[in-house]
């Protein structure tokens, strides 16, 4: 398993400005969302709103987009493999939603002892346990399949 | 009303902050990691807190483990609507809407939730 995690700085090219602008206006939204629910219905409904996957549609369509446009550039359909682009990108996001509990569940138990504290601490137990959940589940699945599988897949 | 434009701002910038991290990182099931990032609530948590102070914060925060929980069950949802039933992602993840506001509010109320 040999540099499983790579940086393609390149991708950002294939996005339009529009696609960013439309990411920028559906964060915004379901921030305002989240303060309006709460200054309504109390601090406990809104928290819910935290965790709204309203990004999650814009990212998912894109991914899916781009991968049929690249395939239609290869003169393939492409919309099978947009379907699984987006799909890998939600099996990623069901990892990152441990993370987002254990964000959650450090930022509850220590905000009221340290505001900056609770912002670091959260932040990385997001990050730990959302890489650690990627890397437990590839290992998994590199025992039970090929380790050729998910390289053959959209990327 | 400038409250919620300076959310509107800050909130777009962080979530366009993660998702452009999850564009350049290779497989795209690590990326799929930052479309779950706690970016509406790194973008909420300041505010609440400057405004609120820390105990409503807490209750946002404790509230928000049901919301994540949700997002699990959702985007497993979302990934065998795309994969199974052969859906575009775009009807895939605006139906699934639905799972994550049941589940997030069930999760709510059998803990106890209170308004």
């Amino acid at each position: 398993m040999s540099a499983p995690i790579e940086i393609s700085p390149s991708s950002l090219r294939e996005g339009r400005w529009h696609e960013y602008a439309v990411r920028f206006a559906l964060g915004g939204a379901a921030t305002v969302l989240a303060g309006l629910v709460s200054s309504w219905y109390g601090a406990s409904i809104g928290g819910l709103f935290l965790a709204l996957p309203a990004i999650f549609c814009a990212s998912a369509t894109l991914i899916e987009k781009h991968e049929i446009r690249r395939m239609r550039e290869a003169g393939l359909d492409g919309k099978r493999r947009g379907q699984q682009a987006a799909a890998l990108d939600a099996a990623g996001a069901a990892l990152g939603a441990l993370g987002m509990l254990a964000f959650a569940g450090v930022f509850w138990l220590l905000v009221e002892r340290s505001v900056a504290g609770a912002f670091a601490s959260a932040s990385l137990a997001w990050l730990a346990v959302s890489v650690a959940a990627w890397f437990v589940r590839r290992k998994a699945r590199s025992c039970r399949s090929s380790p050729a599988a998910e390289r053959a897949g959209p990327r | 009303m400038s409250e919620y434009v300076v959310r509107f701002l800050v909130g777009g910038a962080v979530v366009s902050a993660f998702a452009m991290l999850g564009d350049v990182l290779r497989p795209k099931s690590f990326a799929g990691l930052f479309g779950a990032a706690p970016s509406v609530a790194l973008a909420t948590l300041g505010i609440a807190i400057y405004q609120h102070g820390e105990s409503y914060a807490a209750v946002q925060t404790h509230s928000m483990m049901a919301g994540a929980i949700a997002l699990g069950i959702y985007s497993l949802v979302v990934c065998q609507l795309l994969i199974r039933a052969r859906m575009r992602a775009l009807p895939a993840t605006l139906l699934s809407i639905v799972v994550w506001l049941a589940a997030a509010f069930g999760l709510w109320a059998a803990a106890g939730g209170q308004t």
